[in-house]
C-alpha cells in the first residue's frame, strides 16, 4: 500500500504545478537557510577533544584583584611570576605552560627569502596531554625540559617544505636565526577550536608551524606573539622587568584524572594564592578558578553570537516556511473533498486516507528536501561571503549534512500534514457525494 | 466598509484553521522581519565607521624581522627603510608604526585622570608614530600642532615608555574635557608620568571594531616613538593621489633592496584599505547580507503563502459569490470583501507581532549585548506587512469579483 500511496502522491504533486511548486519551495528555503547556519554552528561549537575534555583544566590565578580585574574573574591567562610557580609545584600528573611564538625559518639552500613561521613555545607534557599525532619521531621529555635543549617538533606542513616531506627527525632547522634539532614531525594537526590557546586565538587559526621548548623560548627572550594584557602602570624597560610585571601572557594547562585529583588541584591553587596574600603579592582573598575544556569553551563565548543569532533566525525562518506549509497542504487537501468523499464511500477507512495524505506530504517533503540540499550545497561553498573566513572555512557538507537535509525536510512536512491529512480524513462521505 | 466587518467575522470562523495559519505566519514574519532589519541597520552602520584615514590612497606593509637584533640595529634598517619609502616616485609620505585604525584586534590602555586612580576613567586606542604618520595616515589636525622631530623616541622591545606629549582623537579629548579644553591639558595612560596634549585629530578610528571598542569608538592616543619591535612593525603609506597601485608594487621592491632579513607575506604582507575594511567588517557584512536575504525569502514566502490560501478560499465560495452577486453585490463589493478580510487577519497578526518583535529584541538584549530596538522598526515592518497582505490578497480577490452570477444557478 505503501508504494501505491506514494506513486498516489507523486502524480498528485504535478495536479496542481503552482501551489506544489510553492510548498516545495518553501521547506526547501527553509531546511536549506537552517542547515547552511547550522553547518556554521557545528563547526564552532563542537567539542575538540572529546574523550579528554572533562581531565583537561586550565587553571586561573588572580593577580590584579577586585579593583583591577573584570567582574570579578581572574585574568584569563597567568603571569609569568604565577606561571612558573604553578610549574615548580607540579601537583599535577601532567602540566604545560604555553604562549604563541612568531619566528622566521631560514629554508636555507635553494631558497634565499625567509618564511614566516607560527608556533608555541610548550612543555614536554603537551604533546601526550593534547594527544598530538605524530607522523615521524615524538616530542621530548621533561628532561628536556630541563635541559633546556634546542628541540623542536615541526608540522607536516612545514617538514614538507623544509624537508620535502621525508622523516626529518634529527635534522636542524634554523628559526629565527637559532638552531634547532627536529625531534618530531606532528601529522596536520588543528583542533577547533583551540581550546588550549583562546587567550591569543579566539579559536579559530591556521595550524601551527612548530612547537619548542617553554625553557629555551624564555632563554631567548622571545617575545609573545600573541595577547599581553597588563594593569596599573607600565614601568618595564626590557625583559626581566616585564617578566615581573603583571602582565598575563601565559597559558597553563593541566591533566587530572579523577574528582579527587581535580578537588586537590583546586585546593592547592587556593593555597598558592592565600601563600601570595599573606606574603603580600596580593592584596586581596583567594581568587582562582580551575575550568575544564568545555567549562573553558563555554567562558570564553568561542561561539561567535553570528552564528548563534543567524541560526535562531534561520530556524524561525524554517518554522514560518511550516505553518505556510500547513495552510497549504489544507487547501491542496480540502480541494479534493469529492474524491476523498468517493474513496470513503467505496468503503476505505478513515485511517487510510490519513494514512494516504501523510505519504503525500512525505513526497513533497522529499521534494523540498532535494531542493533545500542544492541550496544548501550552493550556500555552504558560498558561506565565506557571510561569516569571517577562518569561521566560513569550518562548514563543509557531509554525509550526516545531506541526510540531515533531507530527513529535516520530510520529518518536518510530514508533521506539518497531520493537521491538514486529519481534516481530510474526516470528510464526510454522504455529504461529499450528495453535493455532487 | 464598516458595515461588511460583521459577516466577515462571521465568515472566518467557518474556516478557523487558515485564518489562524495565515495571522500566525503574518505575526511571525513581522517578528523576524524587523528583527532582522534592526540588525542589518546596526551593522551598515557599523561598516560606514569613518577610520579618519584617507583611504584611497594608503596602503599598510606587515613587515616582520627574519633574524633576531639589538634594539640599535633595528633603528637603524627602520630608519633605512623609511628613507627608501619616503624616497620613491609614487610615494607622498611614509612612517613606522605599531598598528592602524581598523587593523582588528590592536592595543590599548586604560586612561586616568591622576596619578594615584585605580579605576580607569575610561579607555583609549594606543599608537606609535613619528612626525610623520599624520601626514602618512592623512589624519586631518583640528587643533594644536603635529610631534617635533626631536619629540620622537626609539622604543625597544618590551619597554614601556611614558612619553610627555601625546595627540589624541578628539572623540577622547572631549571624553576627557568635556568643556572643550583638552589641549595643554594631562592625562595618565598606564604611565607613571602625565602626558600633556599637544594636538587633536579628528577623527581617528581605533585598530579595533569589537564591542569593546565599540563601547569606547573613536578614542584614541598617539605616543610620539618610534617602534623597534624585535618581531616586526608595520610601515603605512600614503602614495600620490591615484599612484596607489605603482606604490604598492614599488614598495616591498624598495624595502627587499634595502635589506633581504625580512618577511612580507605574499598573500596579506601588503594591503590597502579597501582590503582592510572588507577583512576587520567581514561578520558585520555577512551577517547583514544574511538577515537581508532571509528577509526577502520570508516575505516572499509570506506573500506567496497569502496568495495560495485565499484561491483556495475563493475557489470554494465561488457559489457563495455568485448568490451574493446574483443578489445585487457589485464586483466592487467582492473586491473588498476579501481586501477587508485580509486587512482583519493582518491586524490581527500584526498586533500579536509587533509583540512578539519586541519580545525577542528584549531577549536578544539580555542574551548577545545588542541595542533595544527604535519601535520605528516595529511600524515600519506593520505596514509593509499590511501592505504586502493586501497586495497578495489582490490577484485572487480580483478573481473572485469576476465570478459571475450565473454561477449560482450551477450545482457545484
Amino acid at each position: 500500500m505503501f508504494g501505491y500511496y506514494l506513486q498516489l502522491g507523486l502524480r498528485s504533486l504535478r495536479r496542481n504545478p503552482a501551489l506544489t511548486a510553492l510548498m516545495v519551495m518553501a521547506i526547501g528555503f527553509g531546511v536549506a537557510a537552517s542547515m547552511i547556519t547550522y553547518s556554521v554552528f557545528r563547526a564552532v561549537s563542537g567539542n575538540p577533544i572529546p574523550d579528554k575534555s572533562s581531565r583537561l583544566f586550565t587553571p586561573q590565578v588572580d593577580s590584579w584583584g577586585p579593583q583591577q580585574n573584570s567582574r570579578g574573574e581572574p585574568p584569563d591567562a597567568l603571569d609569568y611570576v604565577d606561571a612558573m610557580a604553578l610549574r615548580r609545584a607540579h601537583e599535577a600528573k601532567r602540566q604545560t605552560l604555553l604562549y604563541q611564538v612568531q619566528m622566521s625559518v631560514m629554508p636555507g639552500g635553494d631558497r634565499d627569502l625567509p618564511l614566516a613561521a607560527n608556533g608555541y613555545a610548550v612543555d614536554g607534557d603537551f604533546f601526550p596531554m593534547f594527544e598530538v599525532p605524530f607522523q615521524y619521531g615524538s616530542g621530548w621529555s621533561a628532561q628536556d625540559d630541563q635541559a633546556r635543549s634546542a628541540d623542536v617538533v615541526i608540522s607536516e606542513k612545514l617538514n614538507r617544505k623544509l624537508f620535502g616531506g621525508v622523516d626529518s627527525v634529527g635534522r636542524r632547522v634554523n628559526l629565527g636565526g637559532h638552531d634547532y634539532r627536529v625531534v618530531g614531525v606532528v601529522r596536520p594537526w588543528n583542533p577547533k577550536p583551540r581550546f588550549f590557546d583562546l587567550f591569543n586565538t579566539g579559536g579559530f587559526k591556521d595550524a601551527s608551524d612548530f612547537y619548542m621548548p617553554f625553557t629555551r623560548a624564555l632563554d631567548l627572550k622571545v617575545r609573545t606573539g600573541g595577547s599581553n594584557s597588563c594593569r596599573g602602570k607600565l614601568t618595564f624597560t626590557g625583559w626581566d622587568d616585564f617578566l615581573q610585571s603583571n602582565c598575563v601572557w601565559i597559558t597553563s594547562w593541566v591533566e587530572l584524572d579523577s574528582a579527587t585529583a581535580v578537588a586537590r588541584y583546586r585546593h592547592f591553587l587556593e593555597s598558592y594564592a592565600a601563600d601570595q596574600q599573606r606574603a603580600g603579592r596580593f592584596a586581596w582573598a583567594p581568587n582562582v578558578r580551575l575550568r575544564d575544556v568545555t567549562q573553558w569553551l563555554d567562558y570564553q563565548q568561542v561561539v561567535p553570537p553570528e552564528s548563534r543569532i543567524s541560526l535562531l533566525v534561520a530556524s524561525g525562518f524554517f518554522l514560518i516556511c511550516l505553518i505556510n506549509t500547513i495552510g497549504l497542504l489544507l487547501a491542496k487537501f480540502l480541494r479534493r473533498a469529492g474524491e476523498i468523499g468517493v474513496r470513503r464511500a467505496l468503503g476505505a477507512s478513515r485511517r487510510e486516507i490519513y494514512t494516504q495524505y501523510l505519504i503525500e506530504a512525505g513526497t513533497v517533503g522529499l521534494a523540498g528536501g532535494v531542493l533545500g540540499l542544492l541550496i544548501t550545497v550552493v550556500g555552504v561553498s558560498g558561506v565565506g561571503v557571510l561569516f569571517p573566513s577562518q569561521v566560513a572555512k569550518l562548514a563543509h557538507l557531509d554525509f550526516s549534512l545531506v541526510g540531515l537535509t533531507l530527513l529535516v525536510a520530510i520529518i518536518a512536512t510530514v508533521l506539518a500534514a497531520f493537521y491538514p491529512a486529519w481534516r481530510a480524513a474526516r470528510v464526510q462521505p454522504a455529504w461529499q457525494l450528495k453535493s455532487s | 466598509m464598516s458595515l461588511q466587518i460583521k459577516p466577515i467575522l462571521l465568515a472566518l470562523r467557518r474556516h478557523k484553521a487558515g485564518t489562524v495559519l495565515i495571522a500566525l505566519q503574518i505575526a511571525l514574519t513581522l517578528a523576524i522581519v524587523c528583527n532582522a532589519l534592526f540588525i542589518i541597520h546596526q551593522r551598515v552602520v557599523n561598516l560606514s565607521e569613518r577610520s579618519g584615514v584617507d583611504e584611497a590612497n594608503v596602503f599598510v606593509i606587515t613587515n616582520q624581522w627574519a633574524v633576531d637584533r639589538s634594539t640599535r640595529a633595528i633603528d637603524a634598517q627602520v630608519q633605512a627603510d623609511l628613507a627608501a619609502l619616503r624616497q620613491l616616485s609614487s610615494v607622498r609620505d611614509a612612517a613606522s608604526a605599531t598598528g592602524y585604525p581598523l587593523q582588528g584586534g590592536g592595543w590599548d590602555n586604560f586612561v586616568t585622570m591622576t596619578p594615584d586612580q585605580v579605576k580607569p576613567t575610561t579607555d583609549s586606542a594606543v599608537y606609535y608614530g613619528d612626525e610623520h604618520l599624520l601626514d602618512a595616515l592623512g589624519l586631518r589636525l583640528v587643533a594644536g600642532r603635529n610631534f617635533r622631530p626631536d619629540e620622537v623616541v626609539a622604543v625597544g622591545t618590551q619597554q614601556a615608555i611614558s612619553p610627555p606629549v601625546v595627540i589624541v582623537s578628539k572623540a577622547l579629548a572631549r571624553r576627557l574635557f568635556p568643556d572643550g579644553s583638552a589641549l595643554g591639558k594631562s592625562f595618565y595612560a598606564m604611565t607613571p608620568t602625565p602626558t600633556t596634549i599637544v594636538g587633536i585629530v579628528d577623527p581617528l578610528h581605533r585598530q579595533g571594531a569589537s564591542q569593546w571598542d565599540k563601547a569606547h569608538a573613536g578614542q584614541s592616543l598617539i605616543w610620539p616613538a618610534r617602534p623597534d619591535d624585535a618581531r616586526g612593525i608595520y610601515y603605512i603609506v600614503r602614495a600620490k593621489s591615484g599612484q596607489l597601485a605603482a606604490a604598492m608594487s614599488e614598495a616591498p621592491k624598495a624595502l627587499y633592496a634595502q635589506s633581504r632579513m625580512r618577511i612580507i607575506s605574499p598573500t596579506d604582507g601588503i594591503q590597502d584599505y579597501a582590503q582592510i575594511r572588507h577583512h576587520v567588517f567581514d561578520s558585520d557584512r555577512g551577517m547583514a547580507i544574511l538577515m537581508g536575504i532571509i528577509s526577502v525569502v520570508l516575505l516572499a514566502i509570506t506573500a506567496a503563502g497569502i496568495v495560495g490560501l485565499t484561491s483556495f478560499w475563493v475557489g470554494q465560495r465561488r457559489k457563495q459569490i455568485g448568490v451574493r452577486r446574483a443578489l445585487g453585490a457589485t464586483r466592487h463589493d467582492i473586491l473588498s470583501y476579501f481586501l477587508t478580510e485580509n486587512l482583519l487577519i493582518g491586524f490581527a497578526g500584526v498586533v500579536v507581532g509587533a509583540l512578539l518583535a519586541i519580545v525577542i529584541n528584549l531577549w536578544m538584549v539580555t542574551r548577545f549585548e545588542m541595542d533595544r530596538m527604535s519601535l520605528a522598526y516595529v511600524g515600519v515592518g506593520v505596514i509593509a506587512l499590511l501592505l504586502l497582505g493586501q497586495g497578495a490578497v489582490f490577484a485572487p480577490a480580483l478573481r473572485a469579483s469576476r465570478v459571475s452570477p450565473v454561477e449560482a444557478t450551477r450545482s457545484v
